[in-house]
């Protein structure tokens, strides 16, 4: 039997979760559609900012969402890839921030 | 990109039969998808049922001069139904004989039809109040012949459903041909130059969006704002307002679902978008379609699938509204693309 252990089946089973925690679950959903919301930031804005992200956290369920909601919203491919690099430039950049750590180390313990 | 209708390919698709089949098998069968009629009653709503008649959609024919990718209608070059002026004739009586507020002139391109001006100048001299024109833009482009449609449809006082996919070049010639974008570009300006669009003109001038896609569209008003920002910044277009309609399962967009291999995916987000709140303003509660040969349909989407009103009034000949009026509306899978989301209809959203 082949496993897998994302199913993309699943993300419409994502409501499920609040089967178990009916409380902290909803306001869970509550709280994400609230944010999604049209606000200071566009609806659109919001759709690439979480395209970036899901980039960053590697979700292949927030990818294939993200993916479709900005087609849905007219967001070019240009500009979602555009998008996944700013997400990957932070996570690039964040990595190699810390070789300031390792040369902090390096240069207090050598002579 | 296709360059021919689907019956000039010989497609099995071509068939109406064929895409029934499909809608209601396959993820529909025991077990699948729940079928529209029994959605219906799992929501405990009444299945639609014609209310006061208000629109006479017409297609005129299936000639266009384009061949885009998801066309329902599956019109192009190469379709040669068309309306006869005898049949013209029978609509117009059922425009003085009934209190039909707006007639919807559709196709293909209904501007290709020889009478076509004829037609339209004849229904100004009936009671309707407003002559639609379903226009695809580049018609006007075309040939010099159709330069002079803007002064035309002015004079009428016809209000202008245009369709743009996208108020950018690649997603709109990806979905209906290249060059498609700039020649609509230039047929939108033509129109602003003769008052079309403005806001303080009552010359209407709407667009119509739908995806160029497997996918939903998304907010009405959201994108309208995008579009009038976008077009007026690039090009210094205005228009009124802004259709969003979703693509129905059927003809060439379904034959482009299957083939893409989004067939399933993309009608279970439909029976997941379904809203109980669409059904109550359904298009076809308020519309009766016509088509090049006289026949009488729920709406234009039942006339492409060959599903004729349940009414012994079938044809324009022996037009008796009160007869239709007690007729059921034919539904079947493809419906769900009327009442997912916001719903949809040749006016775009519902809801
Ligand atoms: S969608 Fe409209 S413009 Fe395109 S082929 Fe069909 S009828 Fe013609
Ligand atoms: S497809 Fe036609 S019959 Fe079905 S819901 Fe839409 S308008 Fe009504």
């Amino acid at each position: 039997m082949k496993r897998n252990y994302y199913k993309s089946d699943d993300l419409k089973k994502f409501k499920n979760i609040t089967d178990w925690n009916p409380d902290l679950g909803e306001k869970f959903f509550e709280y994400y559609n609230s944010v999604f919301k049209e606000g200071t930031l566009s609806t659109r804005e919001k759709s690439l900012i979480a395209l970036a992200v899901s980039h960053v956290v590697q979700c292949p369920y927030c990818i294939e969402a993200y993916t479709r909601d900005g087609l849905q919203k007219g967001i070019e491919k240009s500009e979602m890839m555009e998008a996944v690099h700013v997400g990957a430039a932070i996570r690039s950049g964040a990595s190699l921030v810390h070789g300031v750590q390792m040369m902090n180390v390096y240069d207090k313990l050598s002579m | 990109m296709v360059s021919k209708s689907l019956k000039a390919r010989n497609s099995l698709l071509s068939s109406t039969k064929r895409q029934l089949e499909i809608l209601s098998n396959g993820i529909f069968s025991e077990g699948g998808l729940p079928k529209f009629d029994s959605n219906l009653v799992a929501y405990e709503l009444n299945a639609p049922r014609p209310l006061k008649l208000e629109i006479l959609q017409v297609n005129v024919g299936y000639m266009c001069n384009q061949v885009c990718a998801h066309c329902h209608v599956d019109a192009g070059p190469d379709r040669k139904e068309m309306m006869s002026r005898e049949t013209m004739e029978l609509c117009l009586d059922v425009l003085k004989k009934t209190k039909v507020k707006t007639i919807d002139l559709t196709g293909g391109a209904p501007e290709m039809h020889p009478d076509f001006l004829w037609f339209v100048t004849q229904i100004r001299l009936t009671d309707v109040e407003e002559i639609i024109v379903r226009s695809n833009l580049t018609i006007i482009m075309a040939n010099k012949k159709y330069h002079n449609l803007p002064h035309f449809f002015k004079q009428n006082k016809v209000h202008i459903i245009s369709s743009l996919p996208f108020y950018k070049k690649n997603k709109t010639d990806s979905q209906r041909g290249d060059g498609v974008f700039n020649q609509s570009i230039t047929a939108l300006k033509l129109l602003n130059s003769v008052g079309y669009g403005k806001s303080n003109s009552n010359l209407h001038l709407d667009l119509v969006y739908n995806p160029s896609g497997a996918f939903l569209p998304a907010n009405e008003k959201i994108l309208e704002k995008e579009f009038k920002k976008a077009l007026k910044i690039d090009f210094n277009i205005d228009f009124n307002q802004l259709f969003a309609i979703t693509n129905l399962p059927i003809s060439r967009f379904l034959d482009y679902l299957i083939a893409s291999e989004n067939y399933e995916d993309y009608m279970s987000s439909l029976v997941e978008a379904f809203n109980p709140k669409a059904v109550a303003n359904l298009m076809c509660t308020n519309t009766l379609s016509v088509s090049w040969d006289g026949l009488l349909y729920d709406c234009d989407f039942n006339q492409m699938l060959g599903l004729k009103v349940a009414s012994p009034i079938s044809h324009l000949r022996n037009f008796n509204l009160g007869l239709l009026q007690e007729r059921k509306i034919c539904i079947s899978q493809h419906c769900y693309g009327c009442t997912a989301g916001s719903g949809s209809s040749c006016q775009g959203t519902v809801v």
